[in-house]
């Protein structure tokens, strides 16, 4: 259990308007498919300051991330270069609470495809 | 410029050609986001790395685009193919300027 | 009802205990979650155990009469004592203690003596939990399991010693330390100091061992103390394991997990071609083992009273059949090893007068137990105390499975307060909160207990809350399960906005300060010298 002076609160952030401009900056409001993207991310995350997560797009040019409920949405963007071998990327990143990640990948023919996961961050359980 | 910023990669020594290698790396940065307070409640200012680039002689591999959600001590892995024997040279890019490189000798066989 | 006489009247030998008829060609033995308790103790099972989702109402989500009409158990018999919690005090007296390393040591010598082979498997949360586990940093406890010779053990409180006391123990291990969820959080490499499998050699068939480490160790447990870890499920790993030892000739694939028992279930549906998931954490124990496709899940209980023996017939690589049986230790029916029982006594020489101290003693209307989704009369105790003892207004203790029971009429040592209270961040800390933030701290933790979800479970139970009574409606999502919290010294609903004294002990943050808190409840039981705990209605539970 961690409960002590220094906790942070921990309730579902809610997505904002600025997820959706940080979106639509990304794929110029294009419609998004969800096959041909992985998003792999955990459930829970260790550390809300360093979660890991790992996008997969095969033949993808760009994989966008998105933290929905972060202050500021946006994460990254993977650009792949020509000795790519595969359009696939892992990093850490900064959750403000519990929120989905959302990673969409900008395929050669302009079209997008999404994947999103809900990552819970905690103040802590207990253990058996 | 930020303190102790130390970059460290791991690339295999050699690799047989076309083959797909992973490569990992990791930078020592504070990744300050520019949203948390000081003491007397006033912002700290945002000081991160924005942008890494990893190119293998010359040709580009990866490109990111880095914002202040990035953990601190910024980590990426990918996959890379090399044709050749060369060099990769890993390249992070500092909000005050100051630009980071590090290089890495394959040999391809 | 008072089944004492009728207790009596069924007599237990050692000889039925361990009576199996050796099946197959593998017998794998299962012994999980001690905590650290080499004596036989008293231990009490929960009266609430929730599922929720799709776990509502399955195993183990059944108590009392309802899980020995489940699994065909007598009223008063030996197993009604030992699975279920109603009558705890009469048939206590009848069937005696429970438990005790040298009496497991019977158990597993028995099974070698017809299986010489078998696999004696540890589930973790084995090096915590006790005063001299505390004091010698677990050594104690690794001595006299070395004696039983295991085949291999996987983790979870062990990390709380901190990881380089946890590297210097596994560096002398005469036994496999398991974990394929064990990373290094620099790299995000697999650790090197955990193996993620160990193949075996056991009646002509190769065993395949996957271990799985509890998969929240930095969010249960305080993070800063191994910070060169990372854990998580990984089941797409663990299906790789798999498949790896599947290509390498594994012809029996068993999975020795601290995952808690519904991540098992949900981690069989989602990796194929384990055959054996070996369940701990939760500290549930099941009479049978729970089928999952083709993939058994055995559930072995706590602070050693009981072990699961399985034997297998495996053949052409495949398991063609099973026979199971979970054997309860009855330590006044299995004869202590005498090796091992010295070596115990041995581990506790040094510290006999500081255990054996008596701080206080239970009423006769006192039970003292903690295990259940809610409060038990240890965990009120370790409230009141907080309250007192640190003048707060609110006290907030963790809700843990381990600890013993006390009986009433009994002596409270301080080995007994140890047992319920040794960890390696007791500090009691003493802070204001705001009423937002208390409940704020209350649906995280009932979320991390209730989310239908098994993944987003921790295996924890409801923290434990005295001074103040709440309403808890299981079935809602987060922000919605809490409502009615209510100050019970004054009956006052709480005010978000105003601000409360909470004492607690057991934060995950580095640095808490305050003293330990076993000194805390000591002093309180000292001055109480007889305790008593009344029932706690303070919360309401919907949606059970
Ligand atoms: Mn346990
Ligand atoms: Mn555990």
């Amino acid at each position: 259990l961690g409960l002590g002076a220094t906790v942070v609160a921990v309730l579902p952030v809610q997505a904002t308007a600025a997820v959706d401009e940080a979106i639509a900056a990304f794929t110029g409001g294009a419609e998004m498919g969800s096959e041909g993207i992985t998003l792999i991310a955990p459930e829970i995350a260790e550390n809300g300051n360093t979660v890991p997560i790992e996008v997969n797009a095969p033949g993808a040019e760009a994989i966008f991330i998105v933290a929905a409920g972060n202050p500021t949405p946006g994460v990254a963007t993977f650009n792949f270069g020509p000795l790519a071998a595969a359009q696939s990327g892992s990093t850490r990143i900064r959750l403000a609470g519990t929120q989905d990640v959302i990673a969409i990948a900008r395929m050669p023919d302009g079209s997008f495809v999404k994947a999103s996961q809900e990552v819970k961050v905690t103040i802590g359980g207990c253990g058996g | 410029m930020a303190d102790n910023v130390k970059p460290r990669v791991r690339v295999p020594r050699d690799a047989t050609a076309g083959e797909v290698i992973t490569i990992k790396t990791l930078i020592s940065h504070n990744m300050e986001s520019g949203q948390r307070r000081d003491d007397d409640g006033n912002i700290i200012p945002r000081s991160i790395i924005n942008r890494f680039t990893c190119d293998f002689n010359g040709v580009n591999v990866l490109e990111v685009a880095m914002e202040p959600a990035i953990s601190t001590n910024p980590f990426f892995e990918f996959q890379a193919t090399v044709p050749e024997s060369g060099t990769f040279t890993f390249t992070w890019y500092d909000d005050d300027g100051d630009v980071y490189t590090e290089t890495k000798e394959i040999t391809v066989s | 009802g008072n089944w004492g006489r009728l207790a009596a009247q069924q007599t237990l030998s050692q000889d039925d205990l361990l009576q199996f008829d050796t099946f197959g060609n593998v017998s794998l033995i299962h012994i999980t979650d001690i905590h650290a308790q080499l004596k036989p103790i008293w231990f009490r099972e929960p009266e609430i155990n929730l599922g929720v989702g799709g776990n509502k109402g399955q195993v183990p989500h059944i108590t009392g009469a309802d899980f020995r009409r489940a699994y065909g158990i007598e009223d008063g018999s030996p197993s009604h004592y030992a699975l279920s919690y109603d009558d705890f005090v009469a048939l206590g007296h009848a069937y005696g203690k429970m438990g005790g390393l040298d009496r497991c040591a019977t158990v597993i010598n028995n099974i070698r003596a017809e299986r010489p082979d078998a696999l004696l498997l540890d589930g973790g949360d084995t090096w915590h939990g006790s005063y001299t586990c505390y004091k010698t940093e677990g050594q104690d406890v690794v001595n006299v399991m070395n004696l039983l010779k295991p085949d291999a053990m996987t983790f979870h409180w062990e990390f709380t010693l901190g990881s380089d006391r946890v590297r210097d123990i596994v560096d002398d291990l005469p036994f496999a330390a398991l974990g394929q969820n064990i990373f290094d959080s620099e790299w995000d490499e697999p650790a090197e100091d955990f193996a993620p499998y160990k193949f075996y050699e056991s009646g002509g068939v190769k065993v395949a061992v996957v271990g799985q480490a509890f998969p929240y160790m930095p969010i249960a447990n305080p993070g800063w103390m191994f910070p060169e870890y990372s854990f998580g499920i990984r089941d797409q790993r663990m299906q790789k394991m798999v498949d790896e030892v599947r290509g390498q000739g594994a012809e029996l694939v068993v999975c020795l997990s601290h995952n808690g028992f519904d991540v098992d279930k949900k981690m069989a549906e989602r990796v194929t071609g384990i055959d054996v998931i070996l369940a701990g954490h939760t500290h549930d124990a099941l009479p049978e083992p729970y089928l999952v496709g083709e993939t058994l899940i055995v559930a072995s209980g706590s602070n050693g009273k009981f072990i699961s023996r399985v034997d297998l017939d495996v053949r052409d690589g495949r398991m063609m059949g099973f026979r199971h049986k979970l054997i309860p230790i009855f330590s006044d029916v299995i004869a202590p090893d005498s090796e091992v029982a010295e070596a115990i006594d041995a581990e506790r020489a040094p510290f006999a007068n500081e255990l054996s101290e008596v701080i206080g003693r239970t009423a006769d209307d006192t039970t003292l137990f903690r295990r259940g989704n809610l409060n038990g009369s240890w965990d009120d105790l370790i409230c009141d105390a907080l309250i007192e003892e640190r003048e707060a207004d609110i006290a907030m203790s963790p809700g843990v499975r381990w600890g013993p029971s006390i009986m009433p009429g009994q002596d409270i040592t301080r080995e007994d307060i140890w047992n319920v209270t040794s960890m390696t961040y007791p500090n009691a800390y003493r802070t204001e909160m705001t009423g937002q933030f208390i409940h704020e701290i209350m649906e995280d933790v009932a979320d991390n207990l209730f989310n239908p979800d098994p993944y987003y479970q921790q295996g924890g139970d409801m923290v434990r809350v005295g001074g103040m009574g709440y309403r808890i409606d299981v079935t809602k999502p987060i922000g919605e399960r809490i409502t009615e919290m209510t100050l019970l010294k004054t009956g006052e609903a709480i005010d978000p906005a105003k601000t409360y004294t909470v004492a607690g002990w057991a934060s995950v943050n580095e640095g808490t300060e305050g003293p330990p808190i076993w000194d805390v409840v000591e002093n309180h039981i000292r001055r109480q010298g007889t305790v008593s705990v009344a029932p706690n209605t303070s919360v309401q539970v919907i949606g059970a």
